[in-house]
């Protein structure tokens, strides 16, 4: 079974749990216990469901109903990574449960339950869902089977080691069984045993074995809700338009043209934009193309990518915060017999998921509540509070499905926005940005700019290393500051802690924000930031000493697991084979998400500046794997989601304002664009790594190694297009 | 009052001329299978068919389809092909985030009535204009490659 759609009017299994139904018996969250538990065993099961203190628990997580339905309450969203169903099946394997009778809800905003501690909050993000979920979910599924089987004991009057469960059921000796649903009400009342014993990996039968994912039947055939397409009664749409330029103010706005058009119902006017409410979302988008506005710009008016971008040089040749110094590398770089220098430089990027930024919100005089796709649904709702004024008991958040992210929902501007909207206006309001306003609205991955320096003896092997990074803090911006030391654990990441033994290591991080451009995570985060220069320049040192790009690494590399992903990927992708002429490969490797990563790139260069990529291939140590199936999509669609970006992809500024405002001037990459990728999986017992983000962090090094590989040009700067490069596919040349 | 067949309902909307068939769909009809991407018929979310051709319906004003009937993604398990699609897509496992997947869907269908024999080249050709975030392309192709054998087989059958 798929999970249940949830817009609001057809929320039935919800409301019927909620409603304290007959069916809404047994193991169940901790708001529905005290309807029909009236026990200790009720505070045992809130207590054992906090984490971070390492006890795990199942009330949060796993509720059987008294029709044997088991509903996994997911801490984590589903955005296309596939991970509700993965959670699902890590509950199912422990609790006995087939797949097909698995329901998956998302979990209401709550800290104490649902706090990721790899992230300090209820937040899908950052490819740590099944890192975070791998142990509490599946001791939820087994602190639930126990229960049940000794609730079967019990009733039949027998050791509870006479009891096995399987798909659904308690069996004892001889026909004695009974179903999860016959049982839960009596499970409900015994205390929750500690230390809850969990399956060792060689008796997975779901976990590790391919699924097909729940969610995706009703993807194919237009049923599936997001938050887009959600209807709630006496709902009208909402629409806005920001002031251009970021910082900027809303003077004063004309709105009688607007109200004019058919389907214009009101003009309100925000701080920093003005929205227009109608009954359809083109009359909403009309009104405001016939608003006439008047903005103060603010102090960024005059903002420019060039001067951003300079300022961003001249901040790189300062000395930072140092965040690492091993050795001496700044001596080992005086004595070197020779050195090498490289300046990298990653642009400003925009996520721009393609269902845009949406959120319904309905304020009333003693509530508030959301529907809405976030990666945050804590943060949605602390921020209504303080819209509204009302305590956050009062703010219910339904999380949706969301219609891609990639960094995008971990910010609730728009939330923010439309609470602002419903505040304002009798009626609940679906707020709708338009592409446009998406695009020039969204808060973007920084222009980074990377130093990097080598020390060689005579024999140009690596002596020493210096890397200064320069860019804005992004954690500084989300969290509103940086820990004393003054180092951002994001943008170090990788650099601060390369696969590669450097004894004499020095790096630097310079901090440059650029004023009031909004900074936020992409798809990749530190990993990819950090992966890009650190793969490049080693990439350009082995080159330097006329030895092997493969053999060069392994020779720096201790680590096993990244030993072995590389040592795979130059088996799988005929690594040292004679190549045509314009053709080349290139690597990268890397550790990002506690997963060991490596991918590489065959590409032709023909007419000085025209590229096909002749071979993706990606190889994959992430641990115990949940779902195959799911890994490989991740991988493959992640590397391409980073390519994209790579060969096409630049946020640029004029006059303070976003120049990029639709697909047209920010290309995406498309079918005639898209290589196979090859993606190879490395089997391992390790804990699982993330794997989300994995392939989109390795690519873009791996592309202009290759490029090197093929054409000797050694490019710096992302994206190949600047530099005039464009692709062909093979079906069409 | 602009007159419309959908889905092989003849109905009226009561909506501007020039308001474009995506925003009667969605808004008017509640069909929301059909998708707001870009509203400039850059990413083919908003892909429909009208007398079986796939269109963009975001930039296709509903005054200007007179009696041509329009088919969304809503109905097309009840087509032939339109069922194998899904199908394929299903076992490649294409879907990701899911949003863009009804316009793939609706374009596949129409490159697949008007060429069973399909060419790589007539895939990607064809495809092109479905802008996938999430970057399903490769399974994409696949699924499609599968549909145009299983029913070049079946005919062959018949």
């Amino acid at each position: 079974m798929s999970k249940p759609p949830k817009s609001p009017h057809l929320l039935s299994r919800r409301r019927l749990l909620q409603g304290g139904s007959a069916l809404a018996g047994g193991l169940l969250v901790p708001a529905w216990l005290p309807l029909a538990l009236p026990r200790s065993a009720a505070a045992d099961v809130v207590k054992s469901t906090r984490l971070g203190d390492g006890s795990g628990g199942f009330g949060a997580f796993v509720q059987v109903g008294l029709d044997g339905v088991l509903t996994v309450i997911s801490p984590k969203i589903e955005m296309g990574q596939g991970i509700q169903t993965s959670i699902a099946m890590m509950v199912a394997e422990e609790l006995e449960v087939p797949l097909s009778q698995v329901l998956v809800q998302e979990a209401v905003p709550d800290a104490a339950l649902y706090t990721d501690p790899l992230l300090g909050g209820q937040v899908t993000g950052g490819s740590t869902s099944t890192r975070y979920v791998w142990e509490p979910l599946r001791r939820a599924g087994a602190t639930a089977r126990i229960l049940l089987s000794q609730a079967a004991a019990i009733r039949w009057q027998i050791a509870p080691s006479q009891c096995h469960a399987r798909q659904g059921h308690v069996y004892g000796p001889g026909t004695l069984q009974a179903a999860y649903g016959e049982l839960v009400e009596d499970a409900a009342r015994l205390p929750v045993p500690e230390n809850v014993p969990l399956k060792h990996y060689r008796d997975f039968v779901l976990i590790g074995s391919p699924a097909q994912r729940l969610d995706t039947p009703n993807k194919v055939n237009g049923k599936a809700l997001f938050t887009i397409d959600l209807v709630v009664p006496d709902m009208k749409i909402a629409s806005v338009m920001a002031c251009p330029v970021f910082g900027g103010r809303l003077i004063s706005v004309d709105g009688s043209k607007a109200k004019a058009i058919a389907g214009v119902l009101d003009i309100i006017e925000l701080e920093n934009a003005v929205a227009v409410t109608g009954t359809t979302t083109w009359a909403c988008f009309q009104g405001l193309k016939a608003l006439e506005i008047i903005w103060d710009y603010g102090k960024s008016a005059g903002v420019n990518s060039e001067a951003l971008e300079a300022a961003l040089m001249t901040a790189s040749k300062g000395e930072g915060v140092i965040v690492v110094d091993t050795g001496d590398a700044v001596q080992s770089l005086k004595t070197a017999a020779s050195r090498l220098d490289a300046v990298y430089q990653q642009p400003f990027l925009s996520r721009s998921p393609l269902e845009p930024m949406t959120c319904v919100a309905h304020v009333q005089s003693d509530r508030c509540t959301l529907w809405v796709g976030t990666q945050v649904p804590g943060a949605a709702q602390q921020t209504a509070a303080k819209v509204t004024g009302l305590p956050l008991a009062s703010i219910k958040v339904h999380n949706q499905l969301i219609g891609g992210a990639f960094g995008r929902r971990l910010d609730f501007d728009f939330i923010t926005q439309a609470v602002e909207i419903a505040k304002r206006v009798s009626y609940p309001i679906k707020l709708i940005w338009s592409r446009e306003e998406d695009m020039t609205h969204d808060l973007y991955r920084p222009h980074y700019v990377d130093r990097m320096s080598a020390a060689l003896d005579a024999q140009k092997r690596l002596v020493g290393w210096q890397h200064k990074i320069t860019g804005a803090s992004i954690i500084a911006r989300y969290l509103g500051g940086l820990p004393a030391s003054g180092i951002d654990a994001d943008a170090v990441e990788v650099a601060s802690d390369p696969i590669y033994s450097l004894s004499n290591l020095k790096l630097h991080y310079i901090r440059e924000d650029p004023n009031v451009f909004p900074v936020s995570w992409w798809r990749g985060v530190g990993a990819l930031r950090g992966t890009f220069p650190v793969e490049c320049f080693i990439d350009e040192l082995a080159h330097h000493a006329k030895t092997d790009p493969v053999q060069y690494r392994l020779a720096l590399i201790q680590n096993p697991r990244a030993r072995e992903v590389l040592r795979m990927l130059a088996e799988k992708s005929d690594w040292g084979n004679a190549l045509s002429a314009g053709e080349g490969r290139g690597v990268a490797v890397s550790n990002v998400f506690g997963s060991f990563v490596a991918t590489l790139v065959q590409l032709r260069v023909s007419s000085g500046t025209e590229l096909q990529i002749t071979r993706l291939v990606s190889v994959i140590d992430c641990g115990l794997v949940t779902n195959p199936r799911s890994v490989k999509a991740q991988i493959e669609g992640g590397t391409l989601f980073g390519l994209s970006a790579s060969l096409f992809n630049e946020i640029t500024v004029e006059d303070g304002r976003v120049q990029q405002n639709n697909f047209h001037q920010y290309r995406q990459l498309r079918m005639s664009d898209a290589p196979p990728v090859e993606v190879h999986l490395i089997s391992s017992n390790e804990s699982p790594g993330g794997v989300g983000e994995a392939g989109t962090a390795l690519i873009a090094p791996a592309l202009v190694n290759a490029l090197y590989a093929a054409s000797g040009q050694r490019i710096r700067q992302l994206p190949l297009k600047r530099f005039g490069f464009y692709t062909t596919n093979r079906a069409l040349s | 009052m602009q007159k419309l067949t959908v889905n092989g309902k003849t109905l009226s909307v009561d909506v501007s001329p020039d308001t474009p068939l995506l925003w009667v769909l969605r808004d008017s009809l509640g069909l929301t299978g059909t998708k707001y991407g870009c509203g400039i018929g850059q990413c083919g979310a908003c892909t429909v068919h009208l007398d079986g051709v796939a269109v963009r319906s975001c930039v296709l004003p509903v005054s200007s389809i007179a009696e041509q009937v329009i088919t969304t993604i809503e109905v097309i398990a009840s087509d032939r092909i339109g069922q194998k699609v899904q199908t394929a897509w299903l076992a490649e496992e294409v879907v990701q985030c899911g949003y863009c997947q009804s316009g793939q869907i609706m374009s596949a269908v129409a490159l697949l009535h008007r060429n069973l024999s399909v060419s790589e080249s007539d895939i990607v050709s064809a495809m092109s204009g479905n802008i996938c975030r999430c970057a399903t392309y490769t399974r994409i192709r696949t699924a499609i490659k599968n549909v145009a054998l299983e029913l070049a087989q079946g005919n062959v059958n018949e």
